[in-house]
């Protein structure tokens, strides 16, 4: 299923998501063209059960779509609405074509079939049909999964990322649900966070190929001293630690979708978080070093990559938040838990009761 | 583009099956193993130990049965080592065999270098050094002025190595001369002999090191006739050889776990109710390492799969170099404990150990620039 969905979706990409389309889009313009391909082809619904209607691919099928919209800016929730789909279809809900979105930061109450409350930093929130989000139970005080139609929310305060993708704030006052269920078993109330985590540290590491190959062409070209600046060590040694950066992200990336076939794997995903995020710091400074000023230009479309992985690791957790919570649960199991936990597969839950919330 | 070489790939059940046996050996063995011994991860030598290994049939385990082996894949072996490397066990005695010389013996050697040498390194009885740097040739490997010149059915060597690990320890050192005429590459006329070093005319004095460690050599061949049998593999094609060892040095878990000592005594240090700063460095550290395990796991898929991954290897090295070097730097911040030599606690002896140490890291085995380099090349720029 893999080598299938990432040739179709490549083409798809490579037809569509020009770098005049993505810039377009920056700013909050809703990419209808993108989203009615995507949706004719069945992506968002990949990871739906069968008989609900989807594909019932796994996450590591799922990676390659993910690093494919990291690697073209796609400038739509691709992601969130793969992972929402999946909560959705693993709660024994149907899926939805649609866009869909997540809210990962929430704090929202459910009584009966209404909800209130405020959803924060929703990606598309102001144009997807609908959010995926957990809400607590107004009788019991248990999270519940809930789908909410966007057209309810009471308000809607816009935001942008530092690479023009909408975050919305978004309000609900008794509005009715689309749907709910139980918090699937073995799913955390920070599925969603978790979740998120994961789509990022996909997506940048499929910028961080694309940025790597589009600076290694740059230096492999561009004279200065009458030969190409990639012959002067200098600029070797430099992109060579790009390159380690772009191979260490892309791996544990790939490991935190890989894992997470059954539940998510927190462990896993908080590495992913971690590499993608200290990896984008690194390449994002090595690419802009080595392009001179044309890559600090609008025109040249280094800043499509740069601005978003910019902008991703520090989305659903930064690489401190996660790097906490990793560092709390090591040290809570002591130096003897210490290497099993780190040779088991990451499926364990990750403490956060003592770190900041998202 | 060669970033694709690294895709994710999880041990095999059958490989994981070991780690429960090797976790109750290293128990069995190694209990009250002081963190101030297991710091000298491999470069710590014990001889019985080795042979304890070589009973269990954990050494040279991926040789054939006939010589001794366990016909055991790549990750049967890693399973193997990363554990005895997480326990700071040590290993240094056979691990040169182990990891290289068996190999190499296996890949060029003849049927009855093979039947030589083969048993007793999977015994964990027979050591190995290498001999490759010389005073005026480090990273300039081809430099090399060493040379075996043919005489009737044996062959004269005359120079010197040095930095040559363990070879006051060894029973053979593996070393790289030149040979015949000026060729007219640089790196052709080069060729690898198994040198027993017990022969006359071979001189070894340790070099102690920085921490007053004795681990490297220098080493003098004077007139020294070795029968012709002592050269392995091709003449004049030991570069090639040299180089198709690479891989296997440069991606193996010891690449980046050299300071787990340190780690653990850190964590232990720092207890159960870290704060902030402490428990966000332990978990972005362990994150990097994680990243590197799966990295250098990837690399082992493609050596099971057959190829020639020289490149992903150096990646797996340089970072895990890097890696290991920031260990001690980022520990002696996290508490106000100062490293000591002596006194202190487990936790200060092993910090001022590894930070000593810690420059070693991105010179053996190739330095950060020479790897570095490597991998431009193959990003396409040389
Ligand atoms: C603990 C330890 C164990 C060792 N064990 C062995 C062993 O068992 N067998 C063995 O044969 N050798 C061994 N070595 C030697 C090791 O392989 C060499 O130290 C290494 O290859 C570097 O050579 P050098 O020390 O001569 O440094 P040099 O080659 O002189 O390098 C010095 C500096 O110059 C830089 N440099 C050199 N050339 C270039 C270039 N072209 N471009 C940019 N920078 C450059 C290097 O990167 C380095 O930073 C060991 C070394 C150590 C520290």
């Amino acid at each position: 299923m893999r080598e299938l969905f990432e040739a179709t979706i490549e083409r798809l990409f490579a037809d569509i998501a020009t770098s005049h389309y993505v810039l377009s889009c920056e700013g909050g313009e809703w990419p209808a063209e993108l989203w009615a391909a995507l949706e004719e082809s069945g992506f968002a619904l990949a990871g739906v059960a069968e008989d609900l209607g989807g594909a019932e691919a796994t996450w590591a099928d799922m990676y390659v779509l993910v690093r494919a919209a990291g690697r073209f800016s796609v400038p739509a929730p691709l992601g969130e609405s793969l992972l929402a789909n999946w909560l959705l279809s693993k709660a024994g809900l149907e899926g939805h074509a649609g866009p869909l979105s997540i809210a990962a930061n929430s704090v929202l109450v459910i009584d009966d079939e209404r909800i209130s409350g405020i959803a924060h930093a929703v990606p598309w929130g102001r144009s997807v049909d609908a959010i995926v989000a957990i809400a607590t139970t107004l009788a019991e005080g248990t999270p519940q999964l809930v789908l909410l139609q966007r057209s309810t929310a009471a308000q809607v305060t816009q935001s942008l990322n530092v690479a023009g993708e909408p975050r919305d704030d978004l309000s609900f006052s008794d509005a009715l649900v689309l749907a709910q269920a139980a918090l699937p078993v073995g799913l955390d109330v920070d599925v969603l966070a978790q979740g998120g985590a994961m789509l990022r540290a996909g997506q940048a590491a499929g910028a961080l190929h694309a940025l790597l190959d589009m600076t290694a062409g740059y230096a492999r070209e561009r004279q200065q001293f009458g030969k190409a600046i990639g012959s002067f060590q200098a600029i070797q040694q430099q992109l060579a630690v790009f390159a380690e950066q772009t191979a260490a992200a892309g791996i544990a990336a790939e490991a935190a979708f890989t894992e997470s076939d059954n539940g998510l794997a927190a462990l896993t995903i908080a590495a992913a978080k971690i590499s993608t995020s200290e990896a984008a710091s690194v390449a994002a400074g090595i690419a802009h070093s080595v392009h001179g000023a044309i890559g600090f230009t609008e025109e040249y479309p280094l800043h499509l990559l740069t601005r978003r992985l910019w902008a991703w690791r520090s989305e659903f957790g930064s690489a401190s938040l996660w790097s906490q919570r990793l560092g709390q649960q090591i040290c809570s199991g002591g130096s003897a838990g210490y290497w099993p936990l780190l040779t088991s597969h990451g499926q364990q839950p990750l403490n956060n009761s003592a770190s900041t919330p998202l | 583009m060669p970033i694709s070489q690294f895709t994710y790939s999880r041990l095999p059940p059958e490989a994981e099956v070991l780690r429960v046996e090797v976790r109750e050996f290293i128990q069995q063995t190694l209990a009250d193993y002081p963190p101030t011994l297991s710091a000298q991860s491999w470069m710590g030598f014990d001889a019985e130990f080795s042979k304890k290994l070589g009973a269990k049939g954990w050494v040279g385990m991926a040789l054939p049965k006939a010589y001794g082996g366990a016909e055991a894949g790549p990750f049967a072996r890693y399973v193997i080592i990363e554990e005895l490397l997480a326990a700071g066990a040590p290993v240094s005695a056979h691990w040169i065999a182990d990891r290289q010389s068996g190999p190499l013996i296996n890949r060029f050697g003849t049927e009855a270098q093979k039947q030589h040498y083969l048993p007793a390194i999977c015994r964990g009885e027979s050591y190995f050094c290498i001999g490759m740097s010389e005073p005026n040739s480090g990273s300039d490997l081809a430099s090399i002025k060493s040379n075996a010149v043919r005489d009737g059915d044996s062959w004269v060597l005359n120079g010197q190595k040095v930095w040559t690990t363990n070879a006051h320890h060894s029973h053979y050192m593996i070393a790289l001369v030149r040979t015949g005429e000026k060729p007219a590459s640089r790196h052709d006329g080069m060729s690898q002999f198994i040198v027993d070093l017990s022969l006359p005319g071979i001189t070894i004095r340790p070099i102690r090191d920085l921490a007053g460690g004795e681990h490297f050599n220098e080493v003098f061949f004077d007139n020294v006739r070795v029968p012709a049998d002592a050269l392995i593999g091709a003449e004049g094609k030991g570069w090639d050889q040299v180089t198709a060892e690479l891989a296997f040095e440069r991606s193996g878990p010891e690449r980046f776990l050299s300071c787990m000592a340190l780690l653990k005594t850190l964590i232990d240090a720092v207890g159960k109710e870290p704060n902030a700063m402490q428990s966000r460095e332990i978990g972005r550290l362990s994150a990097k390492l994680l990243t590197l395990r799966n990295m250098s796991l990837s690399v082992t898929a493609q050596l099971v799969a057959g190829e020639h991954p020289t490149w992903a290897a150096s990646c797996v090295k340089d970072l895990g170099n890097v890696f290991e070097q920031e260990l001690p730097e980022v520990a002696q911040l996290l508490l106000e404990t100062e490293p000591r030599q002596e006194g202190g606690s487990e936790y200060a002896r092993v910090l001022a150990y590894l930070t000593q140490m810690a420059p070693s890291f991105s010179l053996r085995g190739g330095t950060r620039e020479i790897l570095r380099g490597i991998i431009a090349r193959g990003l396409g720029l040389r």
